[in-house]
Parts: structure tokens; sequence; C-alpha cells
């Protein structure tokens, strides 16, 4: 069987999904695409289970915070081992009311994954079966990794930034 | 159980389930985690993990510090192979930035990463022989960690947290005395590591002690994402080296080994021969030095390569990028990337998204030991207390790497 190619990967997503994938970009060869939160599992489903492109394995979930657009995505990076590619699907979410479904229906190695990405963004992965703190205390209380969380203690003066020219 | 939370049978005198605390600091977990578990006399019924102990916040400190300053993050990741994190760090920002490495400088690199699979391996495989009971083959195979150790130390003056290397090459060439110290490994190495497998490989009762225990299907494997030794010890050939060839891997002739039942023999088989292989390679690459152009350690980069300290101190241009490029002054592109390696337990994978600011917007880490370990807690349910803690030394997991 021939590899799948990422041309021949846009055509047949664009045939299944047509206008609801878009922003569809390949930085540095890999390809990038968005979805809405509702299609997700769709999508995820139809990349892990189609014969001819066959993205069984599930590489990694994170997050990224955009504060001036007020958006969290959250970033699924799949692997397919026969074809020897990866693609990248970016969901956009809100960031005052983040939820999206869970990937755990599809593969048990995204439990960790997604209770670590609800750890540092707050994102709320529905029907979840174990979403806790992973790596933060249970009573921490915020999500760190959101960008209004600076490093350190903002009212510490011996360590300005304007001092280092950041 | 409900909703997975630890129970504490203290509070039930009906039960006759005993509340285990295994970890946080355990002398057989080999690193800070914790295992809340329910055992029945010696038989694990159910388990919770806890982890998070030494966790630094090492994806929102790089969020702040230039390219620089992260790669001594990636040192603490999984300890036992800095240089590999390192590498992959670097090869990161490489590809973001459309840099060609020398072949010679590849070549150097893999030198440096096999040894410190090599390295990684010898604890993993010490260690199970240790848990078992075997005592002297961890004294015995050990000290070639520490002579790895000290051609690491020849190559950058450090031996455990490395900081090895620059974006676009190697801080320095290597010096005569460590290639004197490579080839008296490869000249050593290999009786050791054949003594150590004779000295377990058909032993009756570290065998019976390990086949068949924590057995894992193919599918479970992918299923949990796992990567590494322990993916091909169930059988799928999946290796970044191969799949994906970094570093001029592509270069090299070596095998990779899968096991068939996933169970901790086939774990420890995979590893030693991935150490044969690993031999293999860095002979590979003495060899193919002998016909590179001497001198050559990195690529002609002056944006991001630091100059030498030297040339800092005596030359106004020098120091003039050294403070650009230590202050994270020079643009990169806004980008994203994903690079993976393959490391000593798997798939490291660093994605980086970089928006024109002095740091990156986002890096995150594809940690394998955290990926690997999730399924620890179901692995152990109904198997003895004395196979988990076995069961925990063959998935080699590292608590930097498990936290970061």
């Amino acid at each position: 069987m021939a590899k799948a190619t990422n041309t021949e990967l846009i055509d047949l997503l664009g045939e299944k999904f047509g206008e609801q994938l878009f922003d569809v970009s390949e930085p540095y060869g890999l390809l990038t695409f968005s979805t809405t939160k509702d299609k997700v599992i769709d999508v995820l489903s139809f990349l892990k289970e189609n014969g001819r492109i066959n993205f069984n394995f599930l590489t990694d979930i994170t997050a990224v915070h955009y504060p001036e657009k007020e958006q969290i995505a959250v970033v699924y990076h799949l692997h397919s081992m026969v074809s020897g590619i990866r693609v990248r699907l970016k969901v956009f979410l809100h960031e005052n009311d983040p939820k999206i479904a869970s990937a755990t229906v599809l593969w048990n190695g995204a439990n960790w994954m997604e209770r670590e990405t609800y750890d540092f963004f707050g994102v709320k992965f529905e029907g979840h079966p174990d979403l806790r703190r992973i790596l933060n205390m249970d009573d921490l209380g915020v999500h760190p990794m959101l960008k209004q969380y600076p490093l350190e203690d903002p009212n510490r003066v011996d360590k300005k930034d304007e001092y280092f020219g950041r | 159980m409900s909703n997975n939370q630890p129970v504490y049978t203290d509070n039930d005198p009906q039960s006759e389930l005993v509340t285990l605390n295994l970890g946080p600091t355990h002398p057989a977990t080999h690193g800070v985690f914790q295992n809340v578990l329910q055992m029945d006399g010696e038989r694990i019924v159910s388990g919770v993990s806890t982890i998070g102990y030494i966790h630094r916040a090492f994806e929102k400190i790089a969020e702040h510090r230039p390219f620089y300053q992260i790669t001594p993050l990636t040192d603490r990741l999984n300890y036992c192979s800095s240089p590999i994190n390192n590498m992959g760090w670097h090869m990161t920002v490489e590809k973001l930035l459309n840099i060609q490495i020398p072949k010679r400088v590849d070549y150097l690199r893999v030198i440096i990463m096999e040894l410190s699979r090599i390295a990684d391996h010898i604890i993993c495989n010490t260690i199970i022989a240790q848990d078992t009971g075997a005592t002297t083959t961890f004294l015995y195979l050990f000290q070639y960690r520490e002579h790895i150790y000290e051609i690491f130390e020849e190559i950058c003056g450090a031996r455990l947290t490395t900081n090895i290397g620059r974006i676009g090459g190697l801080e320095r060439d290597f010096n005569e005395v460590a290639f004197a110290k490579i080839n008296k490994f490869l000249k050593e190495f290999p009786a050791a590591l054949k003594e150590f497998e004779s000295l377990l490989n058909r032993n009756r009762i570290f065998i019976d002690r390990t086949k068949g225990v924590a057995e894992v299907t193919a599918d479970t494997a992918l299923s949990y994402s796992w990567t590494g030794p322990l993916l091909r010890a169930t059988g799928i050939d999946y290796d970044v080296r191969v799949s994906e060839p970094y570093s001029s891997y592509q270069d090299f002739d070596f095998e990779i080994p899968v096991g068939t039942s996933g169970d901790i023999f086939d774990r420890y088989l995979v590893r030693n021969e991935e150490m044969w292989q690993s031999v293999r390679i860095i002979e590979q690459a003495m060899e193919k030095l002998k016909s590179e152009p001497k001198g050559i350690f990195h690529a002609d980069v002056p944006d991001f390569y630091l100059p030498g300290k030297e040339q800092v101190y005596n030359n106004m241009e020098a120091l003039i990028y050294h403070f650009k490029i230590v202050m994270g002054e020079i643009d990169a592109p806004k980008a994203e990337v994903y690079h993976a390696v393959e490391g000593g337990n798997g798939e490291l994978g660093f994605y980086l998204i970089n928006d024109g600011g002095r740091s990156p917007y986002r890096l995150h880490f594809r940690r394998p030991s955290f990926i690997n370990y999730q399924m620890y807690a179901k692995m152990s349910e109904g198997m003895l207390l004395s196979d988990a803690i076995i069961n925990m030394s063959s998935m080699n997991i590292i608590a930097g790497e498990l936290d970061a």
C-alpha cells in the first residue's frame, strides 16, 4: 500500500468534512487544521478509524492560551505509524467557558493528557472519567499556565523586568 | 472504589483490605511518586497513582526564558539521559530556524545520544535485576555508566545535567582524550554487556520473576500511547530514529529489536539489544568521522550559535552577538514546530510556538515517562506487590520526566 501524503489527506478530509475544517496549513511539513468543538470527536474518530490514513496513535494533547483573542486552543497531535505522517488538530474555545468532549472514548492514553490540560488551563473535558488535577496541588485554585498569571510574585521589587531589558 | 479517590480502609473496621502507601519516598520506587494500593494480603486489589511531587513548572518558566536558558530545563527532564533532551531541544530550534547541520556535527551528536541511551538502559536493566534480588549485575555493569559520564565530562565539563551543545552544533570539538575514552569504552563495554547477559538471560530465577509478568498487548500499548522500549516489547517496531530520522540517523545501519508479549522479560531483552545496536551505531559513527573534514563542530549560524569565550572577551562584534543571543534579541520566525527524538523511554517531543518574542510563546514537552506511567495503577490490579515493584523498574519511570 502506498503511503498516504498530506495532499491526499487534505482531499480526503475536505470530501468528508468540507467547511467544518478550516485554517489548513503545513508548517514544517506537519499538516495543521482546525475544527469546531462540536465536530472534534467526529474528526478524531474519522482520522483514527479510516483504513486509508489510519491515525491510530495519539501523540499528545495540550492547550495554548491566547488572551488577546480571548481563546484557548486545545491542540491534538496524531500520528499514523502506517504512513509515518503526523497531523495537528486545533480546536479554539472561548476562555470563559472552555468545554470540549473528551477523547478518552477513543484512546485510553488521553486520560492523563487531558487531566494535565485541565490542571494547567482549566479546559473541562466532558465525559472524562476522572477529571482531577494531576501535577498541581488540589487546592491551588487557579490554572497556572493561563497567561494572566505571572511567573513570579509581581510585588517583588528586586527582579523588575526593566532592569534586565525585558 | 468511587471516582478513583484513594480509599483508606482504616475508617472501615469490617474491611479485610489493607491500604498501603507505596511512596512518595520508597527505596523500591527509585523516584518520588506515590501509589495508594488496596492490598488483599500480598495481592494488589486496586491502586491510585498520585504524581506531581517534584513538579517544577518548566513549561511556565520556558515562556519567560530565551532559547539558551531553556536547555538547562531540559536537562532535568529525564536526568538519566540529559544529552538526548538537550539535543532534542536544540534540534527543535534548528528546525524552526531551518539551519542545515554539517554531517560531522550530526555524527558527533549521534555518538553522544547513543552513549546516553546506553547509560539510560544500563540504569533500567540493572535495576530490574537489582529488584529481583540480583545485586551483582547492578554493581557490575554500573561502572560503565560512570565511564560514559567521564566521556561527557570530557566533552562538556558536566556529568549528569550536561547542558551539552549549542543551537547549530556543539560548544567545542571532541578532544583527543574524549576520542580515546570512547574507543576504550567501545572496546571494553561489549564484553561486560555479554557477561551481564550471561548472568541473567538464562537465569532460572530471573526468568521466573519476569516472564509472563505484566504482559501488555500491542493494542493496549497503542491505546495508552506508549512509545519506546515498552511499545517495542509488545511487538511494534516504532522508533523515531527510523520513522522520522533526525541528526542523520538514516546514514546508519542498525536494527530495531522487538518483543512479542510485552512482559518484563521482553522489555529487558529489548533494552539489552538496543544497547548492542547503540554500540554498533557509535562504531559506525567513529568510522564515518574519519572521512569528514576535521575541526567542524558547528554550523555557520552566528545569529544563534554563541561565540567562543576567547572571542567574546577580545572582539567587539563577538561580544555584541553574545549579548544579543543571551538576551534573546535576535528574531526567530513566527511559527509552530513539533520535533520528536527517541529518548531513553520513548518519543520525547517538543511542541514550540514562537511569536517573535524573546522567549517561546508556548513550549510543551511530550514526556514519555508521563504518558507511559498512566497505565501503571491499572496494570497492577491483581498483581503481587513484588511483581508490581519490578514492573515499575522495567517501565523506567524517571520522576523528573514524569512531573516536568
